[in-house]
């Protein structure tokens, strides 16, 4: 039953753009001045069906519809209701019409909401949206379709991955998806803009919105994915520069030099070549971290069962894009002339851009490069953490100096009035950093050097911050937290990296192991029975020999009959100091167990700090709102 | 449209990373060490735990009629299930010697780990930050590659060795 109304759903919808599209095409050689009703009528039916289908896939995974074959893959009866539904998206089908969704619900609420803007420029917008909604359409149907029926229908699924099973794992992919699909829609107003030549400042405020919407759920969505490894892993790492990871930076780099470069062009009317290909590239980029990651040519947790057709599909579809993009680029791109004056806020922003370009091209060749040599040489190589650390963390200082100062250069030319300002705040830093040695007692050239400039920049933005509230408007509010909380990110993590312990050993139960000045005591293993696993329990007795505190920490080892997996849950005590973290895996064949210790400075101001850039987006756009 | 040198390289360049990408999809991702067997070992130098002026080379491996190189670590679980097998191969069969690789270990558990379930090792050597194994396609431990006098690869075992595994060894090294 279900399948058959989820594949008319999606059949509508696919007529429904072909429909919107040839509307929208005779609409366009119109001299009328608004958008024809029926194009907002077939958009808003285009949007409930798509809603509607996508329901429809939920209540065949809460309702355990096996005669789904994706719900029979990929979820069990006596999973847990949350998960139930958080299975829908778990997987690569259902994730694919989450994707449409999203770029639906883009389309829809962007012919909506920009009514002020020129007929046409909307009007080729939803075409080229309603273009790559048909794309990934046929995808789903063809390819990976989520309403597919098998028969006779399985008594039981085969259960959702383990250690899928999160709470910050279900809300990462619809983030994520937001952030990353939503992107489509400026692409689509970007060659919208270049076929219509509807550009400059009023492009810039017509697309302003998305970028920043997008630029949240990017950030929310890669911090969510982040938190998920620290606590589900058991690596004790929040970051690995995996190649999943990297594919998600990659678009985050392209957009927020984006979002950067687009206040000089709403402000100064100048750099729109360059804002277009931004635009193109960030959406172009999100497609091919895709493709990386759903084809298999790169190993990771998000190759879902690897199909060498889908990555055929989503290529093809790609490489349409990219070409016809560089097509209508080269063929309306006009040369622009700009000057800056050096000492103004657009060089800064410019400045900006060069950084994210530079980190977007080492990560994009970091990881690249083991696929090409794979693939034309045959030598299997690794690119680690190791390169990504030696070329970006030393160009990470610089920038916190021009994140600080920047912004406080006004447009077109300033003077030099805050040298004395900045001078003061670096010998500031430098003192601060002096009594952080002398604290924690070691010293490495590098991280004292990233110390000092997150320090001058937190210490910057705080005096931003008391300016802001004697004199400057709210609009510069969002930007003070977001630098700051940059600032503060990069300074915890510094923290983080130099100051941690950790250590691997083996131990029985009742063995007590001495770490610095730490004592563990592991007392008893439980067994339990839950409601879709079985789970050892260690009790592990963590002693501060110091002050004598005692904390009680303890890990799990799960057992999952559906699929059958075992996963290792880390015991994570947080304070607001410092984590303890501690993971155990059992040694076979004896009374052994692997232990893992770990303590992390700082872990929870990590989390709050890189939220707190979010929360400086999210400002943004309410405030926006406000003053429309 | 005009055509220029920038353009017909921004075009090039993407018709170049787009049909790499093309092969990279025909080619099987899985790693799999199986076509290791019948290559040669590449030449490697290890020097020993405890003593660094001792070191090992494959020089040293083509006097032997075979060699097993073992890798291992006091920290790996798996590693202690496979020690017994080793130890078998040691008294057993003198025409094997084996050679025991301790990886990213600490020196004195590895030591611990050697004197609580014995020394099947003719020779220990280090390698503390896991690079010489990497050398040898290794990726996780413990593995085992056995080595002909001519220094070429006749078998692998990706994970401990069971009882199949010590038999075929066995055969093998006639």
């Amino acid at each position: 039953m279900l399948n058959n109304i989820g594949i008319c759903l999606v059949i509508l919808i696919l007529a429904l753009s072909f429909l919107i599209i040839y509307i929208a095409y005779h609409d366009s050689k119109t001299s009328k001045q608004v958008i024809k009703k029926s194009i907002y009528k077939l958009s808003l039916f285009q949007i409930t069906f798509t809603i509607l289908s996508f329901f429809t896939l939920i209540i065949g995974f809460i309702n355990s519809d096996f005669s789904l074959i994706n719900v029979y893959e990929n979820s069990h009866t006596t999973k847990p209701l949350f998960y139930k539904i958080a299975g829908t998206w778990g997987n690569h089908e259902g994730s694919l019409l989450l994707w449409v969704n999203i770029l639906v619900i883009f389309s829809y609420l962007f012919l909506l909401f920009n009514h002020t803007h020129n007929k046409k420029f909307r009007l080729y917008t939803l075409i080229v949206q309603n273009i790559l909604i048909i794309g990934f359409l046929f995808f789903l149907l063809l390819n990976s379709n989520p309403f597919n029926f098998i028969y006779p229908i399985p008594l039981e699924g085969l259960g959702l991955n383990p250690i899928l099973q999160d709470p910050a794992l279900a809300i990462h992919p619809p983030l994520l998806y937001v952030g990353f699909v939503g992107c489509s829609i400026y692409f689509s107003a970007a060659m919208a803009s270049l076929i219509s030549g509807y550009g400059g400042k009023l492009f810039a405020q017509s697309i302003k919105t998305w970028v920043k919407i997008s630029w949240c759920f990017q950030t929310l969505g890669i911090i969510v994915g982040s938190i998920w490894a620290y606590y589900e892993l058991g690596w004790g790492g929040f970051w690995f520069w995996d190649p999943v990871e990297n594919a998600s930076l990659l678009p985050w780099f392209a957009i927020t030099a984006l979002m950067h470069s687009l206040i000089v062009l709403e402000k100064r009317n100048t750099l729109y070549a360059w804002v277009i290909i931004l635009c193109l590239l960030t959406f172009i980029l999100s497609v091919t971290g895709t493709f990386l990651v759903r084809s298999g040519i790169l190993n990771s947790v998000h190759t879902f069962a690897s199909d060498p057709s889908r990555g055929i599909y989503i290529l093809s579809f790609l490489s349409l894009m990219i070409f016809s993009s560089l097509i209508i680029f080269f063929m309306k791109y006009k040369k622009e002339n700009y000057s800056f004056n050096l000492k103004s806020r657009e060089t800064f922003v410019l400045v900006n851009n060069w950084f994210m370009i530079f980190f977007l091209i080492t990560v994009l060749i970091g990881m690249l490069y083991p696929i090409f040599l794979d693939v034309l040489t045959n030598v299997k190589i690794s690119v680690g953490p190791p390169f990504f650390n030696i070329v970006i963390i030393p160009l990470v200082v610089p920038l916190l100096f021009f994140m600080a100062i920047g912004p406080n250069f006004s447009w077109i030319k300033s003077k030099n009035k805050f040298f004395y300002k900045a001078l003061f705040l670096i010998l500031g830093s430098l003192i601060i950093n002096i009594f952080i040695i002398y604290f924690f007692g070691r010293y490495s050239f590098l991280s004292n050097l990233i110390f000092i400039s997150a320090i001058f920049l937190i210490l910057y933005s705080i005096l931003d911050m008391k300016n802001f509230f004697y004199k400057r408007s709210k609009f510069e509010l969002p930007r003070i937290i977001s630098h700051l909380s940059f600032g503060l990110l990069v300074f915890f993590i510094g923290i983080n990296h130099q100051f941690s312990l950790e250590e691997d050993f083996n131990l029985k139960v009742g063995g007590i192991k001495k770490i610095n000045s730490y004592e563990i005591n592991f007392e008893k293993i439980t067994i339990k029975e839950e409601k879709n696993y079985q789970v050892a329990i260690g009790s592990f007795k963590l002693t501060n020999l110091k002050n004598n505190l005692v904390q009680y920490l303890n890990p799990e080892i799960r057992i999952y009959s559906n699929p059958e997996t075992l996963t290792y849950e880390a015991a994570i005590k947080t304070k607001i100091t410092s984590d303890f973290y501690l993971t155990m895996s059992n040694v076979s064949r004896s009374d052994f167990y692997n232990i893992k210790f770990q303590n992390k400075p700082f872990m929870i101001w990590i989390w709050v700090s890189a939220l707190m850039i979010t929360v400086g987006g999210f400002m943004q756009l309410t405030l926006k709102k406000n003053e429309n | 449209m005009k055509i220029s040198i920038s353009k017909i390289i921004i075009f090039s360049f993407t018709i170049f990373f787009l049909s790499v990408f093309w092969q990279g999809l025909k080619k099987n991702n899985n790693y799999d060490t199986k076509s290791l067997i019948g290559s040669r070992i590449t030449s490697f130098q290890i020097k020993e735990i405890n003593n660094n002026d001792q070191y090992i080379s494959e020089v040293d491996l083509k006097k032997n009629k075979f060699t097993l190189i073992n890798f291992f670590a006091s920290w790996c679980a798996p590693c202690r299930a496979e020690h017994k097998y080793l130890l078998n191969l040691s008294n057993k069969n003198k025409e094997i010697e084996i050679i025991g690789i301790n990886f990213k270990d600490k020196k004195s558990n590895a030591n611990n780990f050697l004197s609580e379930l014995g020394n099947p090792y003719n020779f220990v050597g280090k390698d503390m930050n896991g690079k010489i194994s990497i050398l040898f396609g290794v990726y996780g431990i413990p593995e085992s590659i056995l080595v002909n006098s001519d220094l070429i690869v006749i078998k692998k075992i990706v994970g401990p060795i069971d009882k199949d595994q010590y038999n075929e060894i066995l055969q093998l090294a006639q």
